[in-house]
């Protein structure tokens, strides 16, 4: 009983602030809109207007607060606080969510927006029970059928799998070499890593655009070194986009391997070689499966953003290269089919949930680990 | 007693198992062991003791081949391993941290190194069921390190270490993780576990108690040096020096001059208007020598008469430690000197002999010091 | 383990040559005062100069820096008290989805992000510009503010709070006074990574903002698809020159106040020896 009261009061207070907000927005809206250049009268409305709302809603609040007995203020700030975010989550994560979900089922039209059926509420029940009833998986079937889609899917799960493991190749030896340095280079070596992560993701990939083109700095250079006659292709084909996620995503690979490999206590290793081991299998049977589980979150933290990536293969990918992100951009950009370019996010989203709940639970061992 | 028994060390025709032939490590400018020969024999438990930083450490891990001496021989069975990799030495390693494989169960632990030399399968469960009776882990095969007890991890790097059967196995402050009566437990089992396997061991502490207690020989280290090496008891009875009289347990240390000799007595100057103090000496000061004298606690007793003994010197009783079994009474002297004289509370007697002020006699047999020139 | 060896010093070499090189020759040739990106013909400033006076840059700059200030404020508010909701709330009804929509943004496709966002906001007739992009770089920033907050509200000693009470704080000012200074640098952090999100993103923005607001990343991406420009080149070294300055400060700062914090307490420690 007592916490219903306190998350009604709760629901009063809240509903009083975003009250406020909304006003507050809408009177600046005002202001900045074309009302004002409607003339003084209907600024001085609109100001009356949100003068009273905003009364309205201070009062609500202060006097809500006010009448609150000692006790009941504690668990109605804590059900604000939680609220606060969760409510902002739910309008702007969730719910779009089970939007692009309808949308997906819908059909295109030439209307705006782009698609059929839309909720009329106004019919009331029958309104509902219609708009259910037109909702189907047409879109769905529709990716199956046209084989650009899951080409584009296979060849997404191509390239990111491809190019987590070329991550890895690269980034384990930089990995190492950083835990294994003396240590008063370390904390430098680790800035050196993540700065890049500070820099437009963007200008990254762009900076590669002048290094790989037929007449780039590359090709230049391997020229004049008498190593190639022709210059090599390399911009607009997938081995650009390879080394384009290379590039970019590498610390996301350096820093839970180097994470891992710097927990790792070095008597393991001459512990190994006591026991008769070899440098070289001290390293296979200690320092690799103790750096398991960074290899794995590195990996995943790579696999996972690629998979639906969209700047790397728009930038340095050719014609040819196919990746989802570009699909569902263009599908929606260029080809303005909302409900197709919705189904291939619902798909695209569930392809990734398995590696993001692997990716949990890998999380999750470590924890215990550390534990 | 085993231990009179065991003496190879004065035994010429015994062939050491390790010798150290002058050796000296340098890490840039630092000495760590500076020009050290010892010989260690086969079946001993030898302890190296002495403060962090003395080179003790050091000459472990030369000996397990993580570091190699700058100049000098280090021999194991007459043979130089120098050239020897850490992985093709009959040496193994308990180490201070255990340095247990978090990823292998203490079965797989204790199989490592039986794996590294290919042995056959049955012969490797055979040797792991063996060491883990011998430290009674049979329970815990399958667990990982993480999940048993600091003690049970600590029998784990034991029975890892010796899985392979070494010729030599060094432990690295085996004990150092472990509470004070776990590791006095652990202490009288490693003794027992030496004896059944007749494993040479070298064990590195600086604990000066569990050097005593499990070593059939000590060698007491300081700035990469060896200053003595003898068994714990004459270590004890018999320090060469007033480092290690002072490094084992508690002592009184007195300075003084040599100033006749009645017979093998010495006779030393202390203190101005004192008497003298007479002991007896191992070796020849010349009249005039600088003397320090040195006496355990526990050999000089306290009386509130004036005793007849050969040494009776006057004092007053400054501070009382009460531990239980024994009292040390901290006796101030006329010069200001504070010795301690230390009784046993044999006796279950709720009065007190003495008390804080008291004026007291303390005495000791001519017999009772150690008189050392330095 | 004193020195490199020489395997880890040619992988390091290499690997930071990789990481590093591809942005020098971009600052390089910032400075090139051909047209042709790839040949040098001298050096000069003049696409600087350019750049300063490309009216579409600056604005679409200025958008940037506004919305990248809006939301990450925002953003730093709303993720501070969802971390703090996260560590100290213990249960509540729907704690898992909460959970999970913390996570989530996380890991999900921009591309995703950004569609989904705008179908939202085309389904609530909310006309798109600089709002609107406020509202999905907040959504997405503050999960990483909450993630960064969190890390540091968990090693933080609880006593503390619970000693502030006990003083006679109420939970307010035990926040106010105690938690709030202790976690400051981690919410500073937060608000810093949430700027830069918002600097650098250019799916989201694209999806979500209409005709009215361009932002920086956009103006970029439209003029780079065309190839190399070496107005781009200036602009992207004036940018990574920003952030490599306040990088490198923000590290050197932070540094000076461990190692003050260090001498200080060497120097009580010294004190009561002596």
């Amino acid at each position: 009983m007592r916490s219903i009261t306190n998350f009604a009061t709760t629901l009063v207070i809240g509903a009083a602030a975003i009250y406020g907000v909304l006003s507050t927005y809408w009177f600046l809206s005002t202001l900045s809109g074309p009302g004002f250049a409607l003339g003084f009268a209907s600024v001085a409305g609109s100001l009356t207007k949100f003068a009273l709302q905003a009364a309205i809603s201070v009062a609500v609040i202060y006097l809500v607060w006010k009448f609150l007995s000692e006790d009941r203020k504690e668990p109605v700030v804590k059900n604000l606080l939680i609220g606060t975010p969760y409510l902002w989550l739910l309008a702007l994560f969730l719910v779009p969510f089970v939007i692009v979900l309808k949308i997906s089922l819908s059909d295109t039209a030439l209307a705006i927006p782009p698609y059929t059926p839309t909720l009329d509420l106004a019919a009331g029940w029958k309104g509902i029970t219609d708009f259910f009833s037109e909702l189907d998986f047409e879109n769905f079937v529709w990716l199956t059928e046209d084989d650009l889609y899951w080409k584009a899917y296979l060849s997404s799960l191509k390239i990111a799998l491809t190019s987590t493991i070329l991550t890895l190749l690269v980034g384990f030896p930089i990995a190492y070499g950083m835990a294994r340095a003396p240590t008063e280079w370390r904390a430098t070596l680790l800035m050196l890593v993540i700065l890049p992560f500070w820099t437009s993701f963007l200008i990254r990939v762009y900076s590669w655009m002048g290094i790989l083109s037929q007449e780039g700095y590359l090709n230049q250079l391997l020229m004049s070194l008498g190593l190639i006659s022709e210059p090599l292709i390399i911009l607009n084909t997938n081995v650009a986009v390879y080394i384009g996620i290379v590039y970019t995503y590498l610390p996301f690979m350096i820093l839970p391997i180097y994470s891992a490999l710097e927990k790792l206590d070095g008597s393991l290793l001459e512990a190994a070689e006591d026991l008769g081991c070899s440098r070289l299998s001290a390293f296979w049977l200690v320092t690799a499966p103790l750096s398991k589980q960074g290899v794995i979150a590195g990996s995943f933290l790579v696999f996972i953003p690629t998979l639906g990536e969209f700047v790397i293969p728009s930038l340095l990918g050719g014609s040819k290269t196919l990746m989802i992100g570009k699909v569902l951009w263009e599908e929606f950009f260029s080809n303005r089919d909302w409900p197709v370019a919705s189904a291939v996010a619902v798909v695209l989203l569930l392809i990734l949930v398995i590696p993001i709940i692997l990716f949990q639970r890998n999380e999750q061992k470590q924890r215990e680990i550390d534990g | 007693m085993p231990q009179d028994v065991f003496a190879p060390w004065t035994d010429p025709n015994e062939k050491p198992i390790i010798q150290f032939q002058n050796v000296t490590k340098r890490f840039g400018d630092f000495t760590a062991i500076d020009d050290l020969t010892i010989d260690i024999y086969e079946r001993e438990f030898f302890a190296l003791l002495g403060p962090s930083g003395c080179g003790k450490t050091t000459m472990m891990r030369m000996l397990a081949g993580f570091e190699t001496p700058t100049e000098g021989t280090i021999l194991l069975s007459g043979q130089d391993i120098a050239p020897v990799p850490p992985n093709k030495r009959a040496v193994n390693m308990m180490f201070q941290s255990y340095a247990l494989f978090p990823h292998l169960s203490i079965w797989d632990n204790i199989a490592f190194g039986l794996r590294r030399d290919k042995r056959p399968k049955d012969e490797v469960s055979q040797r792991v069921e063996e060491m883990l009776r011998l430290t009674r882990l049979e329970k815990f095969a399958r667990r990982k390190p993480h999940q048993i007890s600091g003690g049970q991890r600590q029998r784990v790097a034991l029975a890892r270490s010796l899985a392979k059967a070494p010729k030599l196995l060094l432990l690295d402050e085996p004990l150092g993780a472990l509470d004070k009566k776990l590791r006095q437990e652990t202490q009288f089992e490693l003794m027992d576990i030496q004896e059944k396997t007749g494993t040479t061991f070298v064990i590195v502490t600086h604990d000066q108690e569990e050097a005593m207690t499990v070593a059939s020989r000590v060698a007491v280290m300081d700035h990469g040096k060896i200053i003595q090496v003898a068994t714990p008891a004459d270590i004890y009875e018999a320090p060469n020096s007033t480092y290690v009289a002072d490094f084992i347990g508690d002592v009184n240390l007195i300075r003084g001059k040599a100033t006749g000799k009645d017979g093998d007595r010495l006779r030393i100057a202390w203190a101005e208007g004192q008497p003298e103090i007479v002991g007896t000496p191992n070796r020849e000061f010349a009249n005039g020598d600088t003397v320090h004298f040195a006496i355990r606690p526990e050999k000089v007793a306290i009386s509130s008469e004036k005793p007849d003994s050969p040494n009776a010197i006057p004092g007053k009783v400054h501070d009382i430690a009460y531990l239980g079994n024994i009292s040390t009474y901290h006796v101030e002297l006329a010069g200001g000197q504070i010795i301690k004289a230390q009784t046993a509370n044999n006796r279950r007697i709720s009065r007190r002999s003495f008390t804080w002020e008291d004026n007291v006699w303390l005495s000791f047999t001519d017999t009772a010091g150690v008189l050392l020139e330095t | 383990m004193r020195r490199f060896s020489w395997f880890n010093a040619t992988s390091l070499t290499l690997g930071f040559a990789f990481l590093y090189l591809p942005m020098v020759i971009l600052v390089i040739y910032s400075f090139n005062a051909s047209k042709l990106v790839t040949v040098w013909a001298g050096f000069s400033t003049k696409w600087y100069g350019e750049l300063l006076q490309n009216d579409a840059f600056l604005d679409a700059a200025w958008v940037t820096v506004k919305v990248a200030v809006m939301s990450s404020t925002l953003a730093t508010v709303l993720g501070t008290i969802a971390a703090i909701v996260m560590i100290r709330a213990g249960r509540f009804y729907g704690r898992t989805l909460f959970s999970g929509m913390i996570y989530a943004p996380l890991v999900m496709p921009e591309v995703i992000t950004g569609l989904s966002l705008l179908l939202l906001f085309i389904g609530i007739g909310l006309d798109r510009g600089v709002l609107t992009i406020v509202l999905a770089h907040t959504t997405f920033s503050m999960c990483y503010v909450s993630v960064v907050v969190s890390s540091r509200l968990v090693s933080f000693d609880q006593s503390l709070e619970e000693a502030a009470l006990d003083l006679g704080c109420s939970p307010f000012q035990a926040f106010r006074l105690v938690t709030l200074p202790i976690i400051a640098p981690a919410v500073i952090s937060g608000w810093l990574l949430a700027f830069t999100l918002s600097l650098d993103d250019l799916v989201i923005a694209s999806f979500t903002a209409g005709p009215s607001a361009t932002t920086l990343p956009m103006k970029i991406w439209s003029s780079v698809r065309l190839g190399v420009s070496p107005e781009i080149n200036a602009l992207s070294t004036l940018m990574i020159a920003v952030v490599t300055l306040g990088v490198i400060s923000a590290s050197i700062i932070s540094k000076r106040g461990a190692v003050k914090q260090q001498r200080e307490e060497q120097a009580a420690e010294r004190a009561e020896a002596e």
